[in-house]
């Protein structure tokens, strides 16, 4: 076991959690935490204190993840909390996103970096509007991987047929929404059936374990590797005497492999080169591919600065000002048309005009309500904006990075939208 | 030319390598005037490494400021004269000593000098007019900081609000701000204490000697082994003893405690890390012992 767990050639999967207010998300977390061993014993000591404290008759693993004062007073969650585990072959990033309605803009938040969506529901309840929520979202956010995990299970005796149920009334709904691949499984996250462990309480179940799924999920090919894109970030010039001439680009490359020897596009200008040769830190390297941080030389000396972008010459994106989108709203202040903000995509900044709201978006029913003219907080809808400068944007279907932006309050600096380009 | 990488994969270290030199090169590009807060321990070291990669071969295009509690191990400051001088970068010294001699913060002996660090931090920042401060927190450290964000806003007063954070999307980071605030950069959010050790194996990079074991003279203090110092005077009771320890933090050595240990090699190091059983801060931090939510209380005024 010693010296195994090291992170030289494990990968990594990033999973956003998603399930209402009761229904066992922390204490799943706690679990998994727990039998990963990656729960610390002075932090299991002081939750045990703390629960014995408050005259609980159980551990709350919820207590582990709960980490401000204010969520612990209310016994709830209230903001995204990033939490890290790791078994031999991989190393997790959990986005800890809070079930409760008013705070869909941090299940947005948390899924916008996720290969993988976990959505909980109790078995008692069986499917909710929360639960159906979430999946919308997560595919809107086109999280690649879906797992429904079916929660306490102990408390419906481990019976197949509502198990069954569920899974049937997810899979027929799962059928309007985007999700390529969906996994549910039956867990008691109480008691750790399916959680690390196969149940023997559910022979009936002949799935993967949720811990097993999330070892061998395959995410490596969810990245675009075809369509080249390199938002250039940074303008590398030493002005030393040993490297005088040097003049790089720094990156990190959005999509697409890029080779020295490529013929290449910088946009928005147009003008073409080729690449003369890449770095990684001291390194010349034959390729780069998502998602590595490089720096990219051209043979001709053109202008090229931060905001711009790279792309093969027969592929490219086209630069646009004119911005089709699905936006998550995420203030107070409802967004509205004729509205001004920042905007900033890739590594882009500009102005955005509300040209229109063409509808918003339920995402109980997926009905698409046309009457409204603005959205709320935490409502999402479909958007047309007008920018300042070009953006150099794909499909966010295509490409997540190239295909999203953020909206900002110039007032008050504040992030208050995120926006995914229609293709 | 190397051959770096045949299927288009990337290990979960470089992938975090990429994430965080992203980060580095987005705050030099959109902010005016950023520093890199610098304490000398594992954490800063690896930030520093990470930096250097960033701009490579242009030196890292901002300076470094160390908060000098009057505290420190002397062998971390030997390794940050090292680093400095290796790297060529601007280092920025805010003294707890001179802070207190100008009359900037009480001297108030009774309050540790680990709450001191924040007011002569925040002072170091306003004067020197620091838009963005980089700071080597992990969110697996704790967990109020495992609620915050790569870029954490501060106010006018430093203050972090965790209840009113921007949201986080993708890797479209916010550096909005208004006149006198500053915003507090994380870029190695995402790695682990493991993490961190793989990385030092990895690259070979130079740390303080005190994090690998060696004899030192010891007493036990609130269940942890603290260094032999004048600056930490006995209490009755407390009896000295030589050990085999090594450090897993560095902060204040009146405050940071070391654990027995024979691990002098990284490798040996990561053995042990891979097995801790506690975590380093709950093991060694005496100033993360105070209350349940000691770090998000000292956060919320200004500490990193």
């Amino acid at each position: 076991m010693a010296g195994t767990n090291t992170g030289t050639g494990m990968d990594l999967l990033r999973f956003a959690t998603a399930g209402s207010v009761d229904d066992g998300k922390s204490t799943l977390i706690g679990r998994l935490l727990l039998d990963s061993k990656s729960i610390f014993e002075d932090q299991l000591e002081a939750v045990e204190a703390t629960s014995e404290a408050k005259g609980y008759d159980y551990t709350d693993l919820a207590l582990l993840t709960d980490g401000l004062r204010s969520e612990r007073e209310q016994g709830i969650t209230i903001d995204v909390a990033y939490r890290y585990f790791a078994t031999p072959n991989r190393k997790f990033i959990i986005a800890d996103t809070p079930g409760h309605v008013q705070y869909t803009r941090n299940m947005v938040t948390g899924a916008s970096t996720a290969d993988l969506g976990l959505v909980l529901v109790d078995a008692r309840q069986g499917l909710t509007e929360q639960s159906r929520r979430h999946a919308v979202i997560l595919s809107l956010l086109r999280v690649p991987h879906l797992v429904l995990a079916v929660n306490k299970m102990d408390l419906v005796d481990f019976d197949q047929s509502i198990y069954e149920n569920i899974y049937r009334e997810f899979t027929q709904f799962a059928t309007k929404l985007n999700v390529p691949d969906l996994e549910v499984i039956p867990i008691s996250a109480l008691q750790g059936d399916n959680v690390v462990t196969r149940s023997e309480n559910m022979p009936w179940y002949s799935g993967p374990t949720l811990m097993h799924h999330l070892e061998h999920v395959h995410v490596a090919s969810d990245r675009d590797l075809i369509d080249a894109r390199f938002p250039v970030q940074y303008v590398i010039r030493p002005k030393s005497d040993e490297f005088h001439d040097y003049r790089g680009y720094a990156g990190q490359v959005a999509g697409g492999v890029l080779k020295p020897g490529d013929e290449v596009v910088v946009l928005p200008s147009g003008m073409t080169s080729k690449i003369a040769r890449i770095d990684l830190f001291d390194q010349e390297i034959t390729e780069a591919f998502p998602p590595m941080s490089v720096t990219v030389h051209l043979e001709d000396d053109v202008d090229v600065s931060r905001g711009d972008m790279i792309a093969r010459v027969k592929n490219a994106p086209a630069p646009s000002q004119d911005i089709d989108a699905m936006v998550c709203w995420m203030t107070t202040a409802p967004l509205q048309p004729r509205q001004k903000l920042a905007i900033k995509h890739t590594t882009r900044t500009g102005r955005a005009l509300v040209k229109d709201i063409q509808y918003r978006l339920d995402v109980n029913t997926l009905h698409r309500d046309q009457a409204t003219n603005e959205l709320g907080v935490n409502e999402i809808g479909r958007v047309t904006l007008r920018t300042t400068v070009p953006l150099l944007c794909d499909p966010y279907s295509k490409n997540r990075t190239t295909g999203s932006f953020i909206l900002i309050d110039e007032a008050t600096g504040v992030t208050v939208g995120a926006g995914m380009i229609n293709g | 030319m190397t051959q770096t990488h045949s299927d288009y994969r990337l290990s979960q270290l470089d992938q975090l390598e990429a994430e965080s030199i992203h980060i580095f090169r987005e705050v030099a590009a959109e902010f005016e005037k950023p520093v890199l807060m610098f304490s000398g321990g594992k954490d800063s070291i690896v930030m520093l490494r990470l930096a250097e990669k960033a701009f490579y071969p242009a030196k890292i295009p901002f300076s470094i400021l160390q908060v000098d509690t009057g505290l420190d191990f002397p062998e971390v400051m030997e390794t940050r004269d090292r680093w400095v001088a290796r790297l060529g970068v601007n280092l920025v010294v805010a003294s707890i000593d001179d802070a207190i001699k100008n009359g900037i913060i009480p001297d108030a002996a009774k309050i540790s000098r680990n709450r001191l660090q924040i007011p002569t931090l925040l002072n170091a920042i306003e004067e020197n007019g620091f838009t963005a401060a980089f700071g080597g927190g992990r969110r697996d450290e704790e967990k109020a900081r495992a609620k915050e964000r790569v870029y954490s806003h501060r106010d006018e007063f430093g203050q972090w609000d965790p209840k009113n954070q921007r949201p986080e999307l993708w890797s479209l980071y916010n550096g909005r701000l208004h006149e006198g605030e500053h915003m507090r950069i994380f870029p190695i959010s995402n790695w682990t204490e493991l993490d961190v050790w793989d990385y030092i194996g990895r690259e070979g990079i130079e740390i303080p000697s005190i994090y690998y074991s060696h004899q030192r003279r010891v007493f036990v203090r609130d269940g942890m082994l603290m260094s032999e110092t004048p600056l930490n005077p006995l209490r009755e009771g407390e009896v000295v003893e030589e050990r085999t320890v090594r450090f897993r933090t560095c902060g204040d050595i009146t405050l940071t405690g070391c654990v027995e240990s024979t691990a002098s090699t990284i490798a040996e190091i990561i053995d042990e890390v891979a097995v801790a059983r506690k975590t380093e801060r709950g093991a060694t931090r005496g100033d993360d012992r105070f209350s349940e939510a000691a770090m998000e209380d000292r956060k919320k005024e200004g500490y990193f």
